[in-house]
C-alpha cells in the first residue's frame, strides 16, 4: 500500500478472491475436458489403444510426488500457523523442490515421445490416423497446459519463500501462503483428473 | 465543488506522483476507471471510423471505396474493437470501478493493485491486437467470431489478434473478481444485499458471468493459437476434428458475453429512470431476481448461433425454448422501469432522454432476438443484416444509449461541471434519428435476403442501403457532438452541484468530484430503511 492510501487488510477476501480465481482455472481446464471427451466419444478404439503407448510408471511417478508436494505445501501453512517460520519455509523449499522434479520427469516423459516420432502434427502420427492424432494432441496440449500452471505455481510458491524471509510473510500475516498454497493444490487437483483420463482408462 | 483546504479531490491529491505517473501508478478506483474510459473512448472513435467505412463500402453495388479483402479486414477489425475493447469492458470498468466502491460505501475495490494489473493488462491486450494490423500477413479477416477452420487456415495475421483477446479476456475476469469480492466484503455497515443500488447489483451479475463463461472462451482461443501453430486438428475435419465444436465453445462464452455487455446496461437504466421520476423503482426485488435469472439462463442459450449449422432437431427445440425463457426477465425489467414512470414526479433532463431513447431501441432489439431465437424464422435470416440489425439494436442502442447515458448522468459527479445540455439534447436527437435510418432499414434488406458480410449485394437492395449509409453519417455527426460536448463540459463547465440530480445513492452525498478515499467517514446505513435508489 502506498503511504498515503488507507491500510485495508481482508484475509477473508483474499482468499475469497483467490477461490474465484482457482474456479475460473477449473473452468478453463473444464473447456479442454469436454473437448477431451467428446473425442474420446467419438474415437474409443484409438483412445484405448493411443492410451496404452503412455508410460504408466512415469504417470505414476509425478502423480505421488504432485500429491506428497500437496501435502507439504499444506504441513509449511500449519507449521506458520504454530509459529515455526523455520519448519514452515523449509517445507516450502521442499515443495519447490517436488515441483522440480515433477518437471524434470515431464521433461524426459514428453523427450520419449518425440523420439518416437510422436509429436503435434509429425507425418508419423497423421500415418496412425485421426483418433491416435488426437489423442496425442490433447495429451500435449493439456499436459503442457498443466506443466504451464505448475510453473506457475514454482513462481508464486519461490515469491512466497521469499516474502516469509523478508518477514513479510509471517506467523500472524500469512494469507499469501494460504493462497499460494490454494494454488499448488489446484494444479495437483488437475493432474488427478489429467492421470486416468491419460494413463490408466485403456 | 465544495472541498475545503483541508480536502482535496481525488484529481488533486497525486499521492506526490508527477504527470502521467499519477495516474498510471494510481490504485486509486476513480483514477483507474478514468483511464479505462480514455482509453475506450479512443478505441470506440476507431471502431465508429471502421464502421463508417463499412457502410461506405456499401452505399453502392461492386467496388466502391474498397475490395472485397479489405472490406473483411474492416468488419473483423471493427467486432473486434468494438466487442472486446469496447462494449464488453465498457460500463463495468468505468463506472464499475468508479461508482461501484462508492455505491455500496467502501473507500475502494477489495484489490486496488490487482485493480490497476487489469488495466495494464486492458492495455497490453489492445497493443497485442494492433500488431496483428501492422505486422506480415495483414489485418484479420475472419470477423470477430473466429470461426474455425478458416481462423486456422488464412495467411493473415492473426495470432495476435487471438493472443490480444484471450489477454483482454484476463483482464475482464480479474475485473469481475474484484468487484464480486468488493460487494462481498466491503459493504458499508447497514448496507444489506436487498438494499444495494441496482447498478450494483448489475455488476455483481456480470462479475458472475465475466468469471463463469470468459475461461471458456480463453480455453478455445488458445486452442485456435494450437492448431495454426501446431497442427493439432481439434477443429480440423482432416485431422479428425469438428469445426462445429469450436462454435459450440466460442458460443459458450460469447453468448453469456452478451449479457457481461447488456446487465450493466440495465443496471445504469435502473439507476435513472428513478431519479428522474423522483420515485423509488418499480418491484426493487423483481429487477434483481431477473437480473440474476438473465445470468444464469443466459449460459444455457448459446446454440441458437448455430441453428443452421448442423444439430439435432431435440437440441433446436430446446435451445429455442430456453432462449424465450431469457427473453422473460429481460421484459420485467422493462415493465418495472415503466411502471416507475408512470405516476412519477418527471424531470425531463439528459440521462432520462438517453434511457427513454434505450428503451425504445432495446425493445425494437429484444422483439426482433425473439424472430432469430424461433428456429423457423431464424433460418430464413440467418446471415442477413437482419441479425446485424438486431446485434446493434440491442448492442448499439441499448448498451451504447446506456453508456451515454451513464456519462451524461454521472460527469457532474466525476470532474465536478456540467455539460451544456442544449447541446447535449442536440446530440441525443441527432444520433437517436441517424441511429433509426441506419439500422431500421437492415431488417428489411435482410428480411429480403441481404446476406451480411460481403462487400458487394444484389441491385435490388441498392435504394435502402444508401438510406442506411445516409443514417450512418447522421449518426457519425450525433456522436461527434456528443463526444464533443461532454470534453467540453468536463474541461469548462459550470460548476455541479454535489447533487445535481436529487439522486438517492451514496454517490451523490460526496463532493463532486469526490475525495481520494471517497469517504471522511465510512457511511453507516443501519438506521435507514429505503432502498437507495
Amino acid at each position: 500500500m502506498e503511504a498515503n492510501t488507507h491500510v485495508h487488510r481482508d484475509d477473508v477476501a483474499s482468499k475469497l478472491g483467490m477461490w474465484l480465481f482457482i474456479f475460473t482455472e477449473i473452468l478453463l481446464f473444464g473447456g479442454m475436458f469436454i473437448v477431451y471427451s467428446i473425442f474420446r466419444y467419438n474415437h474409443p478404439v484409438a483412445f484405448h489403444l493411443a492410451g496404452e503407448e503412455l508410460n504408466d510408471t512415469m504417470g505414476l511417478i509425478n502423480t505421488i510426488i504432485l500429491l506428497v508436494s500437496s501435502m507439504t505445501v499444506a504441513m509449511s501453512i500449519t507449521a506458520m500457523q504454530r509459529g515455526q517460520v523455520r519448519r514452515s519455509m523449509q517445507l516450502l523449499v521442499i515443495t519447490i523442490i517436488l515441483g522440480l522434479a515433477f518437471l524434470v520427469n515431464k521433461y524426459f516423459e514428453w523427450g520419449a515421445k518425440f523420439d518416437h516420432h510422436i509429436y503435434p502434427g509429425s507425418s508419423f502420427l497423421r500415418e496412425l490416423g485421426t483418433g491416435d492424432t488426437l489423442f496425442f494432441g490433447l495429451y500435449f496440449m493439456m499436459t503442457g497446459l498443466h506443466a504451464l500452471h505448475i510453473i506457475v505455481g514454482l513462481i508464486i510458491l519461490v515469491w512466497v519463500a521469499f516474502y516469509i524471509q523478508k518477514k513479510r510473510t509471517r506467523p500472524d500475516k500469512y494469507v499469501f501462503l494460504e493462497n499460494g498454497g490454494l494454488y499448488w493444490h489446484l494444479v495437483d487437483l488437475i493432474w488427478i483428473f489429467l492421470f486416468p483420463l491419460f494413463y490408466l482408462i485403456h | 465543488m465544495s472541498e475545503t483546504a483541508a480536502q482535496l479531490n481525488f484529481f488533486q491529491e497525486t499521492q506526490g506522483r508527477k504527470g502521467i505517473l499519477a495516474w498510471i501508478l494510481s490504485t486509486d478506483h476513480k483514477r483507474i476507471g478514468l483511464m479505462y474510459m480514455y482509453t475506450i473512448m479512443v478505441f470506440f472513435i476507431v471502431g465508429v471510423l471502421l464502421g463508417l467505412g463499412i457502410k461506405m463500402e456499401l452505399i453502392a453495388p461492386g467496388l466502391t471505396v474498397m475490395g472485397p479483402q479489405a472490406y473483411n479486414s474492416f468488419f473483423t477489425v471493427h467486432g473486434v474493437i468494438m466487442i472486446f475493447v469496447i462494449v464488453i469492458p465498457g460500463l463495468p470498468a468505468i463506472f464499475g470501478n468508479f461508482f461501484l466502491p462508492i455505491m455500496i460505501g467502501a473507500k475502494d475495490v477489495a484489490f486496488p493493485k490487482l485493480n490497476l494489473f487489469s488495466w495494464y493488462l486492458f492495455i497490453i491486450g489492445i497493443i497485442t491486437v494492433l500488431i496483428s494490423l501492422f505486422t506480415f500477413g495483414g489485418p484479420p479477416d475472419t470477423g470477430w467470431t473466429f470461426y474455425a477452420p478458416y481462423s486456422f487456415k488464412t495467411t493473415t495475421n492473426m495470432f495476435p489478434a487471438v493472443l490480444g483477446a484471450f489477454i483482454l479476456g484476463f483482464s475482464s475476469i480479474l475485473t469481475g473478481l474484484n468487484f464480486i469480492t468488493t460487494i462481498h466484503r466491503m459493504r458499508a455497515p447497514g448496507m444489506r444485499w436487498m438494499k444495494m443500488p441496482l447498478f450494483a447489483w448489475s455488476i455483481y451479475g456480470t462479475g458472475w458471468i465475466q468469471l463463469f463463461a470468459t475461461p471458456i472462451v480463453g480455453i478455445t482461443l488458445l486452442m485456435i493459437i494450437a492448431e495454426r501453430f501446431l497442427k493439432i486438428g481439434f477443429f480440423d475435419p482432416a485431422l479428425g476434428g469438428d469445426p462445429i465444436l469450436y462454435q459450440h465453445l466460442f458460443w459458450i462464452y460469447s453468448h453469456p458475453a452478451v449479457y457481461i455487455m447488456i446487465l450493466p446496461a440495465m443496471g445504469v437504466i435502473s439507476e435513472i429512470i428513478p431519479t428522474f421520476a423522483r420515485k423509488g423503482i418499480f418491484g426493487y426485488n423483481a429487477v434483481v431476481i431477473s437480473t440474476m435469472a438473465i445470468a444464469i439462463v443466459g449460459y444455457f442459450v448459446w446454440a441458437h448461433h448455430m441453428f443452421t449449422s448442423g444439430m439435432s432437431t431435440t437440441a433446436q427445440f430446446v435451445f429455442s425454448l430456453l432462449t424465450f425463457f431469457v427473453a422473460i426477465p429481460s421484459a420485467i425489467k422493462v415493465f418495472n422501469w415503466v411502471a416507475t414512470l408512470y405516476k412519477g414526479s418527471i424531470r425531463l433532463e439528459v440521462p432520462l432522454i438517453w434511457a427513454l431513447g434505450f428503451l425504445f431501441l432495446f425493445m425494437i432489439g429484444g422483439f426482433t432476438g425473439l424472430f432469430l431465437g424461433a428456429v423457423a424464422t431464424d433460418v430464413h435470416v440467418h446471415n442477413t443484416t437482419f441479425v446485424v440489425a438486431h446485434f446493434h439494436y440491442i448492442i448499439f442502442g441499448g448498451m451504447g444509449s446506456a453508456f451515454f447515458a451513464a456519462l451524461h448522468y454521472w460527469l457532474p459527479k466525476m470532474y465536478g461541471r456540467m455539460y451544456n445540455k442544449y447541446w447535449a439534447t442536440v446530440g441525443w436527437a441527432t444520433f437517436f434519428i441517424g441511429f433509426n435510418v441506419l439500422y431500421f432499414p437492415m431488417f428489411i434488406l435482410g428480411y429480403q435476403g441481404m446476406p451480411r458480410r460481403y462487400y458487394d449485394y444484389l441491385d435490388q437492395f441498392h435504394g435502402l442501403n444508401i438510406v442506411s449509409t445516409l443514417g450512418a453519417f447522421i449518426m457519425v455527426a450525433g456522436i461527434f457532438v456528443i463526444i464533443l460536448n461532454l470534453i467540453r463540459g468536463a474541461r469548462h463547465g459550470e460548476q455541479a452541484t454535489m447533487n445535481p440530480w436529487e439522486g438517492r445513492s451514496l454517490e451523490w452525498t460526496v463532493p463532486s468530484p469526490p475525495p481520494l478515499e471517497n469517504f471522511d467517514e465510512i457511511p453507516d446505513l443501519t438506521k435507514s430503511s429505503a432502498h437507495p435508489a
